[in-house]
């Protein structure tokens, strides 16, 4: 396939407004102003671009739920949080070409009526921040950031608000919440955002990548876009691929692509030439598959079928070496640390989950242990909580358990008995100490 | 990788921070960024930002004038603050030192990274070596997974590391 949203890279100078006017840049908006911000929508919908965040919502849909007649300032945010563990494409697409997302942005706040986006971008992204920062000074100069973008009477104005470390901030309704200059703690919905979002006005959160599409799809076509990719997962999609495989890093293919020819092909196969065992499809809160699986493809609904989730298009490969129940420690602590605290099943949930895998893996599991697991995946999840972090880990200790029970007991029957000096009974979180959490 | 090296962090002392007055300077910088919301409160967040970045961390006095400055409550200031993992609470070492110890950098020798790190500056996690100069913090996943291991010193990213360069690199750092 010829790359789209990753066209750019490897030009050089390819994040300064130049070269991004030389292939043909701004050109979509140009086309956009002189458009019905409805027939925008409808081209959008007629691509079936789904969000790229996570969720693979239909973004025109998404679009459409923004109440038109309102009186009241609308607004769409961006989210360039990129927090999900092995997720790293937005990062790739700021680097490589900020003005294909600045032109989305503005696009996108035309058809849903925004005058005012803002850039939700996560705290360590400073260089990305910085790169973002000159992208949009380039693009005041030259008016598309403008009271009266390129004399359309359209007035539209971008700004980068900078997190500061906090997983759950990916969640729309926490973004907002930290734009607005509080916890990073979800709301419940509804009302959604695009009714009662940052501000109390109607808002749209949309994800770098699926922002990145929109000048594409309306520069060739609703109808182009759709043709790419499976009959319901359309477009090209962004894999970040980590973990053992030889060559990791971004890759463009369209939707339905199988892992193996990503995997294999594409990132050149398992480091060192070992076996696959498992692959974690979309981000670590999504189930995780074994190497049997590698075949499907890498659509919304092959995935799904499957039993796990495409996500962000995080693609986790582990050998035939990693041991299963470290690996599901290892993605505990990092819920462990990252729920907001707002609710109990999840706050609490994911301590205590985190605590028996690891005295499980330290040689001290109980027989009754994985039941146990089992009861607190059943008790955090669907519905238990405000937002879906109760089933990001929720998801791993289920799928984990269904696809390696017998590596967690087999470490429960070669388990020691417990040593004099009694084990702490909540986890004791390394790290930041009085730094933060 | 001809990256620049990392500049250190100015950490002024506790003792100059227990009452702080923004300068002109820093009043010009809150006013642009107040022109972007509709509500003083959504500045919170770039003013806390621009406070670390001029002193280093955020110390009880700085959350006071923050909270004076956008008409908050000091507790309300320092919730947020400490609800935050990158606004800093204590005076860090002049690099901080953030290593990833998230899945996709463990599968690719974070670990190996953390064992060699602690040895050599003799801190654990959450400490800052007696001379001032390293404070070592583990964070969660990065965003960087393709060039994993990672460690984020103060803004900027060091990727692909391995031993033999993480000694290079901290033995530049003064």
């Amino acid at each position: 396939m010829e790359p789209i949203l990753l066209r750019a890279r490897g030009t050089p100078n390819s994040r300064s407004i130049v070269t991004y006017h030389e292939a043909g840049g701004y050109e979509s908006l140009r086309k956009v102003l002189g458009l019905q911000a409805e027939t925008v929508i409808e081209e959008v919908k007629k691509s079936g671009l789904r969000g790229r965040g996570g969720a693979g919502f239909p973004t025109g849909v998404k679009w459409g739920f923004v109440p038109r007649d309102l009186p009241k300032p609308k607004y769409l945010i961006c989210n360039a949080d990129e927090s999900e563990p092995g997720t790293f494409k937005d990062r790739e697409i700021i680097r490589v070409d900020p003005h294909m997302l600045l032109e989305g942005i503005i696009i996108s706040s035309y058809a849903i009526g925004a005058h005012v986006a803002y850039i939700y971008i996560r705290g360590e992204f400073y260089s990305e921040a910085v790169i973002l920062e000159t992208a949009i000074a380039e693009a005041r100069e030259h008016g598309y950031l403008d009271p009266n973008v390129l004399n359309s009477g359209f007035a539209m104005d971008i700004h980068i608000h900078r997190g500061a470390g906090a997983y759950i901030c990916g969640e729309e309704t926490a973004l907002i919440e930290s734009i607005e200059g509080k916890r990073g703690q979800p709301r419940l919905k509804p009302p959604f955002p695009a009714v009662v979002g940052v501000f109390g006005c109607p808002t749209v959160v949309n994800n770098v990548e699926t922002l990145a599409s929109v000048p594409h799809i309306i520069e060739r076509g609703g109808e182009w876009y759709a043709s790419i990719g499976t009959e319901r997962s359309t477009g090209p999609k962004l894999f970040s691929v980590s973990g053992h495989v030889k060559k990791p890093g971004v890759y463009e293919v369209p939707l339905g692509t199988t892992f193996r020819e990503i995997i294999y092909e594409i990132c050149g196969g398992i480091r060192g030439d070992k076996q696959l065992k498992a692959f974690i499809p979309g981000g670590s809160s999504c189930p995780i598959l074994p190497a049997d699986k590698v075949d499907i493809g890498s659509d919304f609904e092959s995935v799904a079928e499957a039993g796990s989730m495409l996500g962000s298009g995080g693609l986790i490969v582990m050998d035939e070496t990693v041991d299963m129940v470290w690996a599901l420690e290892n993605l505990l602590a990092f819920y462990a640390h990252e729920s907001c605290g707002q609710c109990t099943p999840c706050r609490e949930g994911a301590d205590w989950a985190l605590d028996v895998v690891r005295r499980i893996r330290r040689g001290y599991g109980r027989p009754e242990d994985v039941d146990t697991l089992l009861r607190i995946a059943r008790f955090a999840s669907q519905g238990m909580t405000i937002c879906p972090l109760g089933d990001a880990f929720c998801e791993p200790i289920r799928s984990f358990l269904a696809q390696f029970r017998h590596e967690f007991e087999a470490a429960i029957e070669s388990a020691r008995p417990l040593p004099p000096k009694k084990q702490p009974v909540l986890p004791v979180r390394p790290g930041h100490g009085d730094f933060g959490l | 990788m001809g990256q620049q090296l990392t500049a250190p962090i100015t950490v002024t002392p506790p003792e100059q921070l227990r009452e702080v007055r923004f300068d002109d300077v820093m009043e010009t910088s809150i006013n642009e960024i107040l022109v972007r919301y509709p509500t003083a409160q959504a500045a919170l967040l770039p003013l806390l930002w621009l406070c670390q970045e001029k002193w280093g961390w955020i110390s009880p006095g700085v959350t006071a004038a923050v909270a004076e400055r956008l008409g908050l409550s000091p507790a309300f200031v320092e919730g947020v603050t400490s609800f935050y993992t990158m606004f800093l609470r204590r005076p860090p070492g002049r690099y901080v030192l953030q290593v990833c110890t998230t899945l996709s950098c463990q599968l690719c020798g974070a670990g190996g990274l953390v064992d060699h790190l602690k040895a050599k500056l003799g801190i654990e996690f959450g400490e800052t070596s007696a001379d001032g100069r390293f404070t070592l913090i583990d964070v969660q996943c990065l965003g960087a997974c393709g060039e994993a291991p990672i460690l984020q010193i103060n803004n900027d990213y060091y990727t692909d590391l391995d031993v033999e360069r993480l000694d290079e690199l901290l033995d530049g750092l003064k």
